[in-house]
């Protein structure tokens, strides 16, 4: 248990408690249930909330999987600096946002999830944990990413076979269309499926 | 188009049955509530989200109901076991049970929302009728008291206007096991995103077990009756059909009709759970009872790129090509499973494992056995569970596909051939198995040890594909992949592509690894 990312949880918890409230709110508006003006908060708390999940943190070891389109978002969310940074500003913030909507029946829901997010946010502040922008890929690893027309061939790269196998596959090959083998520079991460 | 459909008919007809349920139940139930004349004066309150929040619940029961199959690992082994006689097509579908389990569980959030919304809306039309004033039936039925010397005739759970709603949910059974029910629930998919469970398994493995108040919470949330009807004879006393304009004389000297009586049903949900509930306590039982088997490690090897290899012996232990076992080391934790798949061919007279580092259990492990000064950490291991590399020796030719440590399953089968072929094995009906590793390290093959052509770098498929659709035009090739999902795309395209529409010619099935 000793490396888990506890923030990476709270933004998941967060992001699914934005969208209860934007649903529990709209049920609450719509049927103008009473009181239903803490729906229609809980629809722009949800909204807010959402939008500041969305982009996802950069994990401290590994590689971490963007969410489709996020950075846009990130760029907004890095604008606020410490305020975003924090996870102890993220933490007391969800705990507030989340209070007016536990006044509401149909918008408790997305009270409790925000808390527990919340919370989690705490432990995460509490271990040190900090929200880093993930930064689009530098020009390398984007290189990397793309198909065999960028590559140049190492001189002599360890996963080749011996020269001799090498000579006789070229001769009976006939010069293949195949791409050369190369070894990748970046670290490989193993998504097994 | 006729590709897909041949290699996906049985999951397509499984899934439309799956739904067509789905849609079947929920119609039922949502007719019967909005028809019946039981339910009359009830919908004269709530309108149609009655039926609504029924037919979710009837749909919640049944999907719970299903959630627990799929995981259950022993059950689908005897299945996949006993079926030996059935078509690949159908025991390759006990292949997707992780992909079922997750489908049922959308299905499960979907109906749980769409009941949530439902008795939102109920609970807001019973305080408004409770605190209505205007003589309506509606107001009229609310006010029908509780208490009563006959067990309560009320048909209203709102037992006085200045009780809010917050305050019934939250002291209500119903009330308090739906909302502890959705928040296990939430808290579950949202550690078990794909993320989550790629990068700390153990918050998705830990999290997950709250599934437990999530069937708690269901086998008791109907036992407070909220959802009311009228009784049998109060139907005789007061037709709805015949009372319901004269509501205001109900109960009059010269009337016919008298007050309605209703009456809560019994709890359903814990029918549809009880087997699978008592299926999967066996399933942990049986882990629990393998697990304290002694298991006696006989070799240790530290491969290199951070690679252990553990040779393992147990009582009554026996295992086919491409299985996986769950393994536990109590010394680094108590209660994590993680499985692996076996990599030592069922000839051997050891099974063995390979293990990468890949997060915190795995180092733990690796550094636990670096370690030669202290004792070795005892293992515990439950299993084997069969998944679809049993089927490789069906096809006459195989064509294994590894990437990284996902060249495990097929370590075992090939060493598997290699004995069969040794021993002369009639059985064995493959006649050619070529095998791609995709492993940068080293010319011999670290998990066999078998000396052979590893090919470097990335194949170009297509050319290995219509290779083997020419050399071998009428025969049934599988195509295993254990490795990433990018490459199960290239794959599965090519498999679609290079199989004939003739059924008697060339025919490529697809079979990928998933744990």
């Amino acid at each position: 248990m000793g490396q888990i990312e506890w923030a990476m949880w709270a933004n998941e918890q967060a992001l699914a408690s934005g969208l209860i409230l934007i649903t529990g709110g709209i049920v609450a508006t719509a049927g103008q249930f009473t009181q239903w003006y803490f729906g229609a908060y809980s629809i722009a708390a949800g909204v807010f909330v959402c939008l500041l999940e969305y982009p996802r943190g950069k994990r401290a070891k590994g590689s971490t999987m963007e969410r489709c389109g996020q950075r846009y978002m990130t760029a907004v969310v890095k604008l606020f600096g410490p305020l975003t940074r924090n996870y102890y500003i993220r933490a007391v913030l969800h705990l507030l946002l989340s209070v007016p909507a536990g006044f509401l029946l149909a918008t408790i829901l997305g009270t409790a999830c925000l808390a527990i997010a919340s919370g989690i946010y705490l432990l995460a502040a509490v271990r040190g944990e900090q929200w880093t922008p993930i930064e689009p890929a530098s020009p390398r690893e984007g290189g990397m990413a793309g198909r065999a027309h960028h590559q140049h061939r190492p001189s002599n790269p360890p996963p080749r076979p011996p020269a001799e196998a090498r000579k006789k596959a070229r001769a009976t090959a006939g010069g293949s269309p195949r791409a050369a083998p190369r070894p990748t520079r970046v670290p490989v991460t193993d998504e097994v499926v | 188009m006729g590709n897909w459909v041949v290699n996906h008919w049985f999951s397509a007809l499984f899934l439309a049955v799956w739904l067509g349920l789905n849609v079947f139940l929920f119609v039922d139930a949502f007719l019967k509530y909005e028809k019946a004349d039981k339910y009359f004066y009830t919908r004269e309150i709530l309108g149609p989200s009655l039926a609504c929040a029924r037919a979710s619940a009837l749909c919640l029961n049944f999907n719970s109901m299903l959630i627990l199959l799929p995981v259950c690992r022993n059950l689908l082994s005897f299945l996949r076991g006993t079926c030996s006689f059935c078509s690949r097509t159908l025991r390759k579908q006990l292949d997707h049970n992780l992909t079922f389990h997750k489908l049922v569980a959308y299905m499960i959030c979907l109906h749980t929302a769409i009941h949530i919304i439902a008795h939102l809306f109920n609970f807001h039309r019973y305080s408004r009728t409770r605190q209505a004033t205007d003589g309506s039936l509606a107001s009229i039925l609310s006010g029908l008291s509780h208490g009563e010397k006959e067990g309560g005739s009320w048909l209203n759970p709102i037992q006085s206007p200045d009780m809010t709603v917050e305050y019934v949910t939250f002291t209500s059974i119903a009330g308090l096991t739906g909302v502890i029910m959705t928040i296990a629930l939430i808290l579950m998919v949202t550690s078990a995103t794909k993320f989550m469970r790629r990068s700390y398994f153990e918050v998705f493995w830990y999290t997950h077990h709250l599934f437990v108040f999530y069937i708690l919470g269901l086998a008791i949330h109907g036992i407070g009756g909220i959802v009311r009807g009228q009784t049998e004879e109060s139907m005789n006393e007061n037709h709805p059909h015949e009372c319901a304009e004269s509501f205001q004389k109900w109960d009059d000297h010269d009337s016919h009709c008298r007050s309605p009586q209703f009456e809560g049903h019994p709890p359903e949900s814990w029918k549809w759970i009880l087997a699978p509930v008592i299926l999967y306590i066996f399933e942990r039982i049986l882990r629990f009872y393998r697990s304290q088997q002694k298991v006696v490690i006989t070799k240790v090897v530290m491969h290199p790129s951070k690679v252990l290899e553990l040779q393992m012996n147990k009582r009554g232990f026996s295992m086919e090509v491409g299985q996986y076992i769950f393994v536990n080391c109590p010394s680094i934790s108590l209660l994590e499973w993680h499985p692996f798949t076996l990599t030592s061919a069922p000839e051997e007279d050891f099974f063995s494992i390979h293990v990468r580092a890949a997060g915190d259990w795995t180092e733990n492990l690796i550094r636990a056995f670096e370690q030669q000064d202290s004792s070795i950490p005892r293992i515990e291991v439950d299993g084997p569970f069969g998944t679809v590399s049993e089927d490789v020796f069906q096809y006459e030719v195989a064509m294994l596909v590894g990437a990284g440590i996902g060249v495990t399953p097929f370590a075992s089968i090939l060493k598997s051939i290699w004995y069969k072929f040794q021993h002369g094995d009639h059985d064995l009906k493959t006649q050619k198995a070529g095998h791609a590793a995709l492993n940068f390290d080293k010319a011999t093959d670290i998990v066999t040890g078998l000396k052979q052509k590893t090919s470097f770098g990335r194949p170009m498929w297509d050319n290995e594909f219509s290779t083997i659709a020419t050399s071998h035009p009428k025969s049934v090739v599988g195509v295993f992949l254990c490795g990433p999902q990018t490459l199960a795309k290239s794959l599965r395209k090519c498999c679609h592509r290079y199989s004939s529409l003739d059924p008697r010619k060339v025919q490529f099935y697809f079979n990928k690894e998933n744990f």
